[in-house]
């Protein structure tokens, strides 16, 4: 009887136990946060806060006046000198695939700091002139108090980790939000085409 | 001997209250390597400890529910599986009740059905228990070795391989002691099943 009563309690710690897993996997497709982000953004789009930002130039902007367009987010920290030193440039070359959009205003690129202390206008400045920045399009801002920042990052599911030099390590991605702004899509950093590929292709005519 | 099992649930009492202490989590918590070979491992430890107070009649219940150990490892097992999830790790870092969740089930599901099963477990059972815990470590340690992205948000690369290479090193250690035990150790496999044919009459 107990071989029994074990085979039975095996199987329902079975199922329970498949069943736990497979939710928490996303149906075994996320083994990872930023997967799992992934599927649940592009699954269940997340409404972006309206935070208000600082831009390079000084002035103010926020996450509800660029309503009414595609943007393409990146979070960054000006001091970078690692791999997410590229995604300046990323940015700069999405400038020059997505020109006509920007020009046009149905898109804007916008890289936040999640370093704002550090990173005034001044250093956002210097950081979109040293990457090769054409002048269009392309903002540069940073949250402006410590609760917006958290509320952003969380927004986005962006962590970022002291390196222990000073510096940071963060999942680097580039984000689209919609003109409804709704966070839609968290696309790879490294990959400016599939970023231009997707606004694009949904771009009204 | 029934003082001795008091006590040592109440070690594990403390063990398990002096893990959740918020500045030994942080510490604990600070790398992925001590929460994966310190931390977890305490918590289950503090768990088996707390088991040896069951109540008679609790562990007579279970026992008549756990031949050879089975549904008890297999619990363990399965708990153990949710807890190496990268995305669960993160998860026990950022939201607290899945880090409620992580100090409860480790002790609960993992450390206490170890202790209560192991003894009852024979040869067969803890070769597969065994066998199959070298091997996680194995594809564990490789997968965190030779991966070139991070795995959980919260950590660093090359904390992620040193864990890597922890996990190879301690799962080739086991191995040797595993092969060391069935060269020139003594065997037994004879206690569980007399204990079996003692209690399970039913």
């Amino acid at each position: 009887m107990a071989v029994l009563r074990t085979l039975l309690v095996s199987l329902v710690l079975l199922a329970a136990g498949l069943g736990i897993l497979a939710a928490a996997t996303d149906g075994f497709r996320a083994y990872t946060t930023e997967t799992a982000r992934r599927i649940r953004v592009r699954e269940h789009p997340p409404l972006v806060p309206p935070l208000p930002l600082q831009t390079a130039a000084g002035g103010r902007t926020s996450f509800g006046e660029l309503r009414g367009r595609w943007l393409l987010v990146d979070f960054i920290y000006t001091r970078c000198m690692s791999y997410c030193s590229v995604q300046g440039s990323e940015f700069a070359r999405l400038q020059g695939s997505l020109a006509e959009p920007l020009a046009t205003g149905q898109v804007a690129l916008l890289s936040v700091s999640f370093d704002p202390t550090h990173d005034d206008p001044v250093a956002l400045a210097d950081y979109q002139r040293q990457h090769g920045d054409h002048g269009a399009g392309w903002i540069a801002a940073r949250p402006v108090d410590q609760a917006d920042l958290t509320a952003l990052m969380h927004a986005f599911g962006v962590v970022a980790v002291p390196d222990g030099w000073g510096g940071f390590v963060h999942n680097a991605a580039i984000a689209v939000v919609d003109p409804a702004g709704r966070l839609v899509a968290v696309l790879d950093w490294n990959d400016a085409r599939a970023a231009a590929r997707y606004v694009t292709q949904r771009l009204t005519p | 001997m029934k003082h001795r099992s008091g006590r040592l649930c109440l070690v594990g009492a403390m063990l398990w209250a002096a893990l959740a202490i918020p500045a030994v989590r942080h510490v604990l918590e600070s790398t992925m390597t001590l929460q994966m070979l310190i931390q977890i491992p305490l918590l289950a430890l503090a768990g088996g400890w707390l088991a040896q107070g069951a109540p008679g009649w609790l562990v007579r219940r279970l026992h008549a529910w756990n031949h050879r150990g089975i549904s008890g490892l297999l619990l363990a097992s399965l708990t153990g599986m949710v807890w190496m999830l990268p995305l669960a790790m993160d998860a026990a870092l950022d939201d607290p009740q899945v880090r409620l969740a992580k100090f409860l089930s480790v002790p609960l599901l993992i450390g206490a059905p170890i202790a209560l099963s192991w003894p009852r477990a024979g040869f067969v059972v803890r070769g597969v228990v065994l066998v199959e815990l070298i091997a996680t470590m194995m594809r564990l340690g490789w997968l965190y070795l030779i991966s070139p992205i991070r795995l959980c948000s919260n950590y660093l690369l090359d904390d992620q391989q040193r864990l890597g290479k922890i996990l190879l090193v301690a799962g080739f250690a086991i191995l040797l002691v595993l092969v060391w035990k069935l060269v020139w150790g003594h065997v037994d496999s004879g206690r569980a099943d007399r204990e079996d044919a003692r209690i399970g009459s039913d």
